[in-house]
């Protein structure tokens, strides 16, 4: 059992004389500058779009006018007393809640992407510069890393992966309603259906490949053959987690069609077609 | 085929630039032939470290066009030869002469790694039972070579001299994650990790996970997890009381500093060298 007063300390020098250029911020030649350039812009185009449909606060519902029973993602859960009509849960009615429904709606989704090791790399390279590239100069003379107030926060990570599934499961629901098709045949698939089946499928592949959730599984385990259902649940996990980057900007980009194809019917702009 | 110029690094502690040399090229020729032929040829002074020419003894490491990489297995057909190719030493340690770097850094901080601590013996002979289960994800993390390019490019050290004091970096924390996972070991090692060792510095940014040349995926199979871990030990109150409760995980260090003597009994020689090493917070 050893303790941190155990490990003894070895004093290292420092301030050595280094080789290679002096302030040179890299020897590099290759487009390093292509990745982060292209995170940037994607997540700023993102975080636009999102910021400006979280504040229209309308045409994110498409209701039984229409025949259909379409909610963007960003608005739902809709428990507010500002939700239209039909958007409503039936649970859990916050009535002195008369902002737009969007921002509780994001909270969860908002502190889970941004506490996500895959983003925390994303934003920390292509907006932080912290480091812009590999091998490339960290763009701060001080640096703390996630040892300080606020970044230590992102520690709680693996709560708002617990409070994201909650949202899973909502959105979820939102996608098997709508296969209702009210006054146009009842039950049914449109393009809305399935818009909103594959926000819902590629968000809970996002939140299954997490590192916390292949922590949680059994990652924490040292000794698998004591305990074999954790080691399998890990097992589940740990390709899915290979591809945690592919399903995190997936999901991203299609959580915000979605939201673009419901705000485009609601507003009547286009049609939702009836497939089948 | 045509001649390539090769601009290497050529000086020591007190100064240096780079040299350019043309040299013939040859085909199938990798970095580090190329740097033996320059040593047979213009330059015999010119420094260089390599032992296996296999990618697997983790000396020949060196940045080449600014990218961490072992000598040895970068090819030269794989460069732009249009303009001369840029060999640097590594650039996070001190250098000794032109290519050659002075690695001991890597070995104070391996010195400070609790070693394993094996559980009680599974049979009255002392032997352990152990399945392939058990051992197969410490496997990836045992093919390190020590080739050091993961704590070069590693910009908590690279950019920030200061954080050298107190940061494991990924190499060691591969080997933290080894001993800390595995199936025989009962030491605990996360507060060490959390105040001294800088496992909160690494910012997860994966320069790391880019440069291993053995593909050690660095940060998703050691890193992340021991944050992980750490998170439980130090960050998680329902961990905790599950801990309260159950009794079952590791303890922390503190409930085991509380009611274990420590097994190393700090003279006053280590008292001095630890006040040498601040704590990261
Ligand atoms: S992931 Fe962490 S350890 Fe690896 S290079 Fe980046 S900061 Fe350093
Ligand atoms: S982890 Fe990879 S990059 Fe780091 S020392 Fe080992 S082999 Fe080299
Ligand atoms: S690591 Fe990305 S969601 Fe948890
Ligand atoms: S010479 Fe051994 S790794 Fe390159």
């Amino acid at each position: 059992m050893s303790t941190i007063e155990d490990a003894k300390p070895v004093p290292v020098t420092l301030g050595g004389v280094r080789g290679g250029p002096a302030g040179a911020r890299t020897l590099r030649r290759d487009p390093w500058w292509r990745s982060p350039t292209i995170t940037f812009v994607f997540l700023t185009a993102f975080v636009v779009y999102s910021a400006w449909a979280v504040f229209q606060n309308a045409d994110y519902y498409v209701g039984i006018a229409q025949h259909r029973d379409l909610i963007s993602p960003f608005y739902s859960p809709c428990i507010m007393g500002s939700c239209v009509a039909g958007a409503h849960g039936t649970f859990l009615v916050l009535h002195w809640w008369t902002i737009t429904p969007a921002l509780f709606a994001l909270s969860v989704p908002a502190g889970f992407r941004s506490t996500c090791y895959y983003y925390r790399k994303a934003y920390y390279r292509s907006f932080w510069q912290s480091p812009p590239g590999c091998a490339v100069a960290d763009g701060h003379a001080r640096y703390s890393g996630e040892t300080r107030f606020p970044l230590i926060l992102q520690n709680l990570h693996r709560y708002f992966w617990v409070l994201a599934l909650v949202w899973n499961v909502i959105l979820t629901i939102d996608a098997v309603m709508a296969f209702r098709l009210p006054g146009d045949g009842g039950i049914g698939v449109s393009v809305g259906t399935l818009v909103l089946v594959a926000n819902a499928t590629l968000l809970w592949l996002y939140s299954l490949s997490c590192h916390a959730c292949r922590h949680l599984c059994g990652g924490h385990v040292d000794q698998f053959s004591k305990a074999p259902i954790r080691h399998r649940l890990w097992k589940i996990a740990t390709p899915l987690n290979e591809r945690h980057m592919q399903f995190a900007w997936a999901s991203l980009i299609m959580v915000a069609l979605a939201d673009l194809y419901v705000r485009l019917v609601a507003a009547g702009w286009i049609h939702d077609p009836k497939l089948f | 085929m045509p001649d390539v110029t090769m601009r290497i690094w050529r000086g020591d502690s007190t100064g240096g630039d780079f040299t350019n040399y043309t040299m013939p090229a040859v085909e199938g020729e990798v970095v580090l032939d190329m740097v033996h032929r320059i040593q047979a040829g213009p330059a015999p002074d010119l420094a260089c470290r390599w032992n296996c020419k296999a990618g697997k003894c983790g000396s020949c490491s060196a940045e080449i066009n600014g990218m961490p990489r072992l000598m040895c297995m970068t090819r030269m057909e794989d460069l732009p030869t249009e303009e001369p190719v840029i060999i640097a030493p590594m650039k996070t340690f001190p250098i000794i002469r032109d290519l050659v770097t002075d690695v001991s850094f890597n070995y104070a901080m391996a010195r400070q790694l609790p070693p394993l601590a094996l559980r009680p013996a599974d049979g009255p002979d002392g032997t352990y039972r152990m399945q392939q289960m058990d051992v197969e994800r410490g496997q990836e993390l045992r093919k390190c070579i020590e080739c050091f390019l993961c704590m070069n490019v590693c910009h908590v050290i690279r950019d920030h001299e200061e954080n050298k004091a107190h940061y494991a970096g990924p190499r060691m924390f591969i080997r933290y994650m080894e001993l800390e996972s595995h199936p025989l070991d009962t030491n605990d090692r996360r507060e060490l990790l959390r105040q001294r060792m800088g496992l909160g510095l690494c910012n997860i940014t994966k320069c790391c996970t880019e440069v291993c040349p053995e593909h050690i995926k660095i940060t998703d199979n050691a890193i992340i997890p021991l944050k992980e871990r750490v998170v439980s030990g130090s960050y998680d109150p329902v961990a905790w009381l599950g801990r309260k409760i159950l009794r079952r995980t590791k303890r922390s260090a503190a409930e085991a500093a509380a009611d274990a003597p420590a097994q190393h009994t700090p003279t006053s020689e280590d008292r001095l060298e630890r006040q040498t090493v601040p704590a990261t917070r």
